[in-house]
């Protein structure tokens, strides 16, 4: 079944690419304006040593900064809800913080914690934290009023209520943020590195594209989709694994 | 022997303060009555009557303005006096979709902090007779609507209280649905020594499964008969055509037309 799904998207990429192929070396297009797909995977299968280690010091980012990111999104998400006074104080200041152009904030990052691998886990933070703490914030506000009534008719304590009910309930809003900071957080990283790093995907990028290896650049930013898909089904398996009553309908 | 006693009890819901009514909603009004140990009480009244209000009251959900809830001669002025003494069954779903039915069944026993595997074990016991052996590790998603409803009734009888208040158990099934589990309740019910207090908008569930039938007027809710159904059991399908049956109907219904 999963074969069968996946086989028309992968035809029509295999067309596209064919497709790709045959026109830049039809029209004979210099390789550092275009290169062709064979081009790329060629890039890509020279600088393969080089790449592992950029692509672990990215993720290595990454991982920290979704890390930092989900706890914090949660916590956050958690103190809205235990008061409204929180909440008023909170929420703003969560929507404003969006709001900032990360971009423009990159560089100071650099200037204040230097070219290690603080500023660029910082990045991905700030482009993870707002999706999770939304999210698992709205989810701790739907539960339904009608559980929480049985369980305090039942006698229960808050804590009993925010562990057997309000934590699960918010659990499927909690995933969906997570998969759109997991689909964000690479993208997050090599914002980082653009603006100064010693290794990292987005340093490769960036000196290739300076030496016009266009070949190189290509294969990074595959790389990169690859890295953002793999993540995301990385999620989605975490998912049905933790709460497989919501995969599971009549 | 008096189980359960309410006196002179009301309630007004404060008003919208942005609309600036300051009269507030009249719920109920002078609630009194009694039921005995072992009694199934139901009541019957039009929508919004404040016959859910009333079981909000008992479970401790809410908080009467003036009047009294005496268990065992006992009052219960506080909230969280009268929260874990009543068996409470909402009107909507409540059975929790991240729990199996059985683990959905224990939950009473694991928030008294009881011994779950004693819990479990009673729940096996009892799958059969709740129509529900071989479901025990089902998610309620799976199931149906009837299913569902009787998942939730087991639990509320597992929970080990005395009194149960049901809120429109039924209400929300198909008719056929319905019919087969209000005869499964009156052959359930004679195995458990349970008082319960159910509410209901359909007069014949009303009239079928009550031994005493409460009639709300329109809100603000209040009393406005008291009948006992001298019906006897077993009752079934039949019951329902029976000349009696449409005598007690007939009564319930001039009462609740006023």
């Amino acid at each position: 079944m999963w074969a069968a799904r996946l086989a028309f998207p992968a035809a029509v990429l295999l067309t596209l690419a064919v497709l790709w192929e045959l026109v830049v070396w039809g029209l004979a297009v210099p390789k550092w304006i275009v290169p062709s797909p064979s081009a790329i995977w060629q890039a890509f299968w020279e600088m393969r040593a080089l790449l592992a280690v950029h692509v672990g010091q990215t993720m290595l980012e990454v991982a920290t900064g979704i890390g930092i990111a989900v706890t914090a999104g949660v916590a956050v998400a958690a103190a809205i809800n235990f008061s409204p006074w929180l909440r008023r104080a909170i929420y703003p200041l969560l929507v404003i913080s969006q709001t900032v152009p990360i971009l423009a904030l990159a560089p100071l990052l650099i200037i204040w914690f230097g070219f290690g691998i603080a500023p660029k886990v910082i990045v991905v933070t700030l482009f993870c934290f707002f999706p999770i703490a939304i999210n698992t914030s709205d989810g701790l506000t739907a539960t339904e009023p009608e559980l929480i009534d049985l369980f305090r008719s039942m006698g229960a304590t808050w804590l009993q209520i925010w562990q057997k009910v309000r934590l699960p309930a918010a659990l499927p809003y909690f995933f969906s943020g997570l998969k759109i900071a997991a689909t964000y957080s690479v993208t997050g990283a090599i914002v980082g590195e653009w603006v100064g790093a010693k290794q990292g995907l987005g340093i490769y990028m960036l000196r290739s594209s300076a030496a016009f290896k266009t070949a190189q650049v290509f294969s990074a930013i595959a790389i990169t989709s690859l890295l953002s898909i793999a993540l995301f089904l990385a999620v989605f398996v975490i998912e049905r694994g933790t709460m497989p009553w919501h995969f599971e309908e009549r | 022997m008096t189980l359960l006693a309410v006196e002179s009890l009301s309630k007004t819901f404060e008003g919208s303060s942005r609309r600036g009514s300051p009269s507030g909603v009249e719920a109920v009004v002078d609630l009194t009555f009694e039921v005995a140990a072992g009694e199934f009480l139901t009541i019957i009244g039009p929508s919004g009557c404040g016959k859910s209000t009333l079981l909000r009251l008992l479970a401790g959900l809410v908080q009467p303005d003036r009047g009294r809830i005496l268990l065992e001669g006992q009052p219960l002025p506080e909230a969280s006096d009268r929260q874990g003494r009543f068996g409470y069954m909402p009107q909507r779903d409540t059975l929790l979709p991240w729990r199996t039915v059985l683990e959905n069944a224990v939950l009473g026993a694991e928030l008294a902090g009881g011994s779950r595997d004693a819990a479990r074990a009673e729940a096996r016991q009892l799958l059969p007779l709740f129509g529900l052996d071989g479901f025990e590790d089902n998610w309620p998603s799976t199931l149906s609507g009837g299913m569902r409803q009787r998942a939730a009734l087991l639990r509320t009888f597992l929970a080990g209280y005395d009194i149960l208040l049901l809120d429109e158990p039924f209400g929300a099934l198909d008719a056929l649905t319905r019919g087969m589990l209000q005869q499964w309740l009156l052959g359930v019910r004679t195995r458990f020594s349970k008082t319960i207090l159910f509410i209901t908008h359909d007069i014949d569930e009303a009239l079928l499964l009550g031994d005493r039938m409460l009639v709300f007027s329109p809100r603000p809710g209040r009393i406005t008969a008291d009948l006992t159904i001298d019906l006897p059991h077993p009752r079934d399908g039949e019951t329902v055509l029976g000349a009696d049956f449409l005598e007690l109907k007939r009564s319930a219904l001039a009462h609740l037309r006023l």
